[in-house]
């Protein structure tokens, strides 16, 4: 075959460039360290409404992710919604007596947990529980709450 | 009444034996995988007509799709007073949809088509029936390397089209429209996650490589060896790539994205 040598080039640029593109994608757009499956601990928090929270819903703490969430489920008995979350190994220092809130990033975006470290000495470890928390707020609660207050004054 | 049912059922019977016999082609052709592994040089060549040669098309399609993304999507985003999650909203449509299934009808046009008319005119020529006169199995020798070249090619190219549209979109959307450039890839990067978006999107693009690959090959081996029926056989090619594509895109996608 003629041109043997230009062809065999041609389509050697063609898998670098291929190759190159992968890499873009996966170091330029998107997050690939999320990917790594970092050590993680499970521990659960118990809301009586968890709002919209999904599944790899963030957890963080002072705003800087630690974990994510990676179970939702319903206690058959308490009607409790349990929430599992995934905290990262490297995060092992958080007191017994932290809070667990349901907060929204902005008006309308998504949940997240937000965990406030408390005083204690001891630290949570893998299948702890939270004893802390407050549900999400539910922004049909809220208004309706409110005008109930102004239909009374 | 009788004869409508006689030609359904001989019509069904008709569809039902291509399938029998793609199948049986699909296995012929990967047990090539032997020819290919011992003659390198032919899934080269091929390499280079199936991927080198899409190659142009797909990067200027990807450029330009990527483009008209970033201007749409800046006039929507913008009455929202979000123009930041511009990145986001051009990466994730390519890289979860566009890229994989542009990419694949694109490929189905302009590299499936190829495929067919030539196995169809070696058919039609008897080029094939004279290999296996000299011992040479012909699926094995002609198309499997084809396969496997398409195979190869199409999450590469699928791939290249993202990057030239998320390219393209920060040409505009940052370039003309004055998007700030650090919240485009940010944004991009806090929400597209590496196995949930970008190797769905390479998964796709291997599924729809392989059914337009192996449709575009069949055809072509099973086309009426005449001008006529060549023509036919290439036709059937875009036409079915294109709903075997689609359809499996929205199988896929409900497999990966979905609720459902």
């Amino acid at each position: 075959m003629q041109h043997t040598r230009t062809q065999d080039t041609l389509v050697g640029l063609f898998v670098a460039a291929g190759i190159v593109a992968l890499f873009f994608l996966s170091l330029q757009v998107s997050n690939i360290r999320s990917f790594m499956p970092a050590d993680t601990y499970v521990i659960t928090a118990r809301f009586s409404n968890s709002g919209g929270l999904k599944v790899k819903s963030p957890v963080s703490v002072a705003g800087v992710r630690i974990g994510r969430v990676s179970n939702i489920y319903i206690d058959k008995e308490t009607y409790e919604s349990v929430v599992e979350m995934s905290i990262e190994s490297k995060y092992d220092t958080l007191p017994e007596d932290s809070s667990a809130t349901i907060y929204t990033a902005g008006l309308l975006g998504e949940q997240y947990i937000n965990l406030d470290p408390g005083g204690s000495f001891d630290y949570l470890k893998n299948g702890d529980r939270i004893e802390i928390t407050q549900s999400a707020i539910v922004l049909e609660e809220v208004i309706g709450r409110f005008l109930f207050q102004k239909a009374e004054e | 009444m009788l004869h409508f049912l006689q030609k359904l059922g001989s019509s069904t019977r008709t569809n039902f034996a291509k399938l029998g016999r793609a199948t049986y082609f699909l296995g012929h052709t990967l047990t090539g995988i032997v020819d290919v592994a011992l003659r390198p040089r032919l899934l080269l060549n091929q390499l280079h007509s199936v991927g080198v040669l899409t190659f142009l098309i797909i990067t200027i399609s990807g450029l330009f799709v990527g483009m008209v993304l970033g201007l749409q999507g800046y006039n929507i985003l913008s009455d929202f007073g979000s123009e930041e999650a511009l990145g986001i909203m051009v990466a994730a449509s390519l890289v979860r949809e566009l890229g994989p299934v542009v990419t694949a009808l694109l490929f189905a046009g302009r590299a499936g088509s190829a495929l067919t008319a030539e196995i169809g005119l070696m058919k039609a020529t008897e080029q094939l029936s004279g290999m296996e006169m000299m011992a040479v199995d012909p699926v094995n020798r002609i198309i499997s390397p084809r396969f496997f070249a398409g195979f190869l090619s199409m999450p590469l190219l699928a791939a290249l089209f993202s990057m030239v549209g998320i390219l393209g979109g920060h040409m505009v959307g940052v370039g003309l429209l004055g998007v700030d450039d650090g919240s485009y890839w940010s944004q991009m990067q806090a929400n597209l996650d590496f196995y949930d978006d970008i190797v769905n999107g390479v998964i796709k693009s291997i599924v729809f490589g392989f059914a337009a690959t192996w449709i575009a090959l069949f055809e072509g081996y099973d086309a009426v060896p005449t001008a006529e029926g060549v023509s036919r056989a290439t036709t059937r090619t875009v036409v079915n790539s294109a709903f075997a594509i689609l359809g499996l895109d929205f199988i896929l996608t409900a497999m990966m994205f979905g609720d459902i």
